[in-house]
């Protein structure tokens, strides 16, 4: 059975208690009225790229679920322990594999899976950036099957994407349902902003003087989350700026104004590592600025997230993350990990070829619900094929058993029903580790689905932790 | 053995260069085998030497800027090293870059069948070192020393199915069938002092090191049949010629460059 976030039986949880009202007495042409009043509301504001770089047409609105998914404070104080916990380990793993490689030497991590991985950065090798963060904006994404079970399904260390629609779903459902908001102490996720400039600042390289110059370097508006870039540094105040605005001179970077070269302290980049300066990556880039590995390795400059974080997130590392949290922290993991097999290793491998239609078998550098099956809900045929693909290269799959994921109630053409949801909170690492409360909601609409990626048919919702 | 080195390059540009950005890895290394006495680099007048570390691999970067216009873009290295015959071995050398990541294939490095059945040749069981030497041999053997047969992006497969290249090709070349027998390997580039009997050729130049268990990074100069010994400085390292390219940079504007090199390496007398 799939934990149902709202109901035990036909008992309220205690999070939902005020919901179940408003759901209650909700006549279904309002809830019609104002379902297509959030539709308009997000196509004004524009915000209808894909997350997380599913891919798909950029132009799509996802759905907006008015329905809120709701944490108690209990509940969330847990989870958010948990979170800052993993952050803190994943970052002292990143110092650690770009420095001695302790971890490894200990024969904790197998070095294959560190120095031959795709994401490993030789250039960033023996570099400590400051304060030791290479990860400053980590995505965790957590599903939940009972009441106290949490796992996490993946880590997004380098430039997670989403946060734009946390900070929207909450804006829309305040406009829309005011009268929610004054009835439920609900934490505020407005200072997420904030937040993150401060978080930026306070990884200015020591050379900085003064308060630190912080700018977001984009893709440029082709890119998907062009919007997430622009409303971010609107909202912080900061520049919005593309490799051609930007420049290395000496030993520090600047952007071009039209009052002069100004000096950059702190770049939240959005561009893929590959692409940061052609100089030390692909030299066909355009979206980078040449030179900047030098200025950032010689402490001129900050890059979050750090050149080489990606190691971190990675599939097959993924299995090591609670080995991290107790040979870094001396701590046990307060998340848990899904059971992963990884294909390469033989009794894995015949273990996962004998259980294909009980299993979740993901691509080990994949994402948006691309490139996976999930057994049980996968026909005979698409199995069989699943199966010719993992035979002709086992190193690039994991499987994990398929989770009962916990369902949230969600409108549908009548009523509310229940639907499988997952959650990313977005942690922020710098002089502190911080998290707003919350995080960005998604929703599988389609009956029984199990798949979240809004290109699979998924949706967004508000997500409330409740005050004490 | 006191080695002089004056390298000089001159980047002549179609049209005036108005802003230029140029990464430089051409400082000696620093490790027993080499001793620098002294060491210049100067980009001229309309250049200015910014941020400089020394990266994982060991090896120091220095960034310049170019401010135009100007035309003609004067690179000058000169310098003095000691040196001292290590019979190859990198004794001393920090760098902080796990061998491992050496392991790693790129486009210029990446073999074909051809190179697997070379790498193929010696014999299974062969210690590290042993099985270094019997693959730089064969490459000696199988790819003669000739100008003109490769261009500079020339990949190792293509050096093999010509039979011919110069010291770069050798390079790649032993990169990949040593790559392709489990040993971390990676390109050098430096200077090399013709001796007496003139039969070595570039005086810039390159070759490849092995990762050996238990001795650590050691050069073969498959180009030359010897590991580099006191006629060779060492300068900097990287997967492959593109990585470990002692200078990288753009320019804006400009159009199509030439180039003028002239390298001289001599030798002092104490």
């Amino acid at each position: 059975m799939y934990y149902n976030e709202m109901f035990n039986g036909d008992d309220v949880r205690e999070a939902y208690a005020s919901l179940s009202d408003w759901v209650d007495k909700m006549p279904a042409d309002f809830r019609q009225m104002k379902q297509a009043e959030a539709e308009a509301l997000f196509r004004r504001i524009g915000i209808t790229f894909a997350v997380y770089g599913e891919g798909g047409d950029p132009d799509r609105l996802i759905p907006f679920d008015m329905m809120p998914r709701v944490f108690t404070q209990a509940e969330w104080r847990r989870l958010e322990r948990g979170i800052k916990q993993r952050a803190k380990a994943l970052n002292a793993f990143l110092a650690d594999v770009y420095s001695r490689g302790e971890i490894v030497r200990a024969g904790r991590i197998p070095a294959r899976l560190v120095y031959q991985n795709a994401a490993y950065e030789k250039a960033a090798v023996g570099f400590r950036p400051p304060r030791g963060v290479y990860s400053h904006i980590i995505g965790v994404d957590l599903v939940r099957t009972g009441r106290d079970d949490f796992f996490v399904l993946e880590d997004n260390c380098r430039t997670p994407s989403g946060v734009s629609y946390m900070l929207e779903n909450r804006e829309i459902m305040m406009r829309m349902f005011p009268e929610l908001f004054r009835g439920n102490r609900i934490e505020p996720v407005d200072g997420y902003p904030e937040l993150l400039r401060r978080t930026l600042e306070s990884v200015a390289p020591k050379k900085c003087q003064g308060r630190p110059r912080v700018v977001i370097l984009t893709p440029g508006h082709y890119n998907s989350a062009y919007y997430e870039h622009s409303f971010l540094a609107n909202l912080m105040g900061v520049e919005l700026v593309e490799g051609a605005d930007l420049f290395v001179e000496g030993e520090f970077a600047y952007i071009r104004t039209t009052e002069g070269p100004k000096r950059v302290d702190v770049i939240y980049r959005r561009v893929d590592d590959a692409f940061i300066d052609p100089l030390t990556f692909r030299r066909d880039s355009m979206l980078g600025v040449p030179g900047l590995m030098d200025v950032y390795r010689s402490g001129g400059v900050s890059i979050c997230s750090s050149p080489g974080a990606g190691v971190a997130d990675d599939k097959a590392i993924y299995t090591f993350v609670p080995e991290m949290v107790r040979f870094y922290l001396g701590e046990e993991p307060i998340l848990k990990n899904v059971d992963t097999w990884t294909l390469w290793e033989d009794d894995d491998y015949r273990y996962v070829m004998d259980n294909l239609e009980e299993l979740v078998v993901k691509e080990v550098h994949g994402s948006g619900g691309y490139g996976m099956l999930v057994g049980p809900r996968s026909s005979k045929a698409e199995i069989a094929e699943f199966r010719k693909l993992i035979e002709a290269n086992p190193h690039n799959y994991i499987a994990q058993p398929t989770l009962s994921l916990s369902t949230c109630p969600t409108f549908v053409e009548d009523g509310i029903a229940p639907r499988h949801v997952d959650l990313r909170p977005y942690c922020l690492c710098g002089e502190r580790i911080e998290l707003v409360p919350g995080g960005l909601t998604r929703v599988a609409l389609k009956e029984g689905s199990l798949v979240v990626n809004s290109s699979q048919g998924g949706g967004v919702k508000d997500t409330w932790v409740l005050s004490e | 053995m006191r080695l002089r080195i004056t390298h000089h390059t001159v980047y002549d540009y179609e049209r005036p260069v108005s802003f230029g950005v140029q990464s430089l890895r051409v400082t000696p290394s620093v490790f027993e085998g080499q001793k620098v006495i002294d060491w210049q680099v100067d980009m001229g007048d309309t250049s200015e030497a910014g941020a400089g570390y020394r990266d994982g691999a060991g090896d120091w970067v220095q960034l310049w800027t170019i401010h135009g216009p100007i035309s003609k873009v004067p690179v000058r290295i000169e310098g003095e090293v000691v040196t001292t015959d290590l019979a190859g071995v990198l004794r001393g050398h920090r760098e902080v870059i796990h061998p491992m990541v050496y392991l790693q294939t790129t486009k210029m490095t990446e073999p074909d069948e051809a190179l697997r059945d070379l790498a193929a040749g010696p014999e299974q069981g062969l210690g590290d070192l042993d099985l270094a030497h019997a693959l730089s041999h064969l490459v000696h053997e199988k790819v003669a020393y000739r100008t003109g047969v490769t261009n500079g992006l020339s990949t190792a497969a293509e050096v093999l199915a010509a039979g011919g290249g110069v010291c770069q090709d050798h390079a790649h070349v032993l990169m990949a069938v040593a790559r392709a027998r489990g040993l971390p390997a990676r390109y050098v580039s430096g200077y090399l002092h013709a001796d007496a009997e003139g039969n070595i050729h570039e005086a810039a130049h390159a070759w490849a090191e092995i990762h050996v268990g238990g001795l650590g990074w050691v050069g073969f100069d498959a180009a030359n049949a010897t590991c580099p010994n006191d006629l060779y400085v060492r300068t900097g390292s990287g997967l492959d010629s593109r990585d470990a390219a002692p200078i990288r940079g753009v320019t804006a504007m400009g159009g199509a460059e030439k180039l003028e090199v002239t390298v001289a390496v001599s030798r002092v007398e104490a």
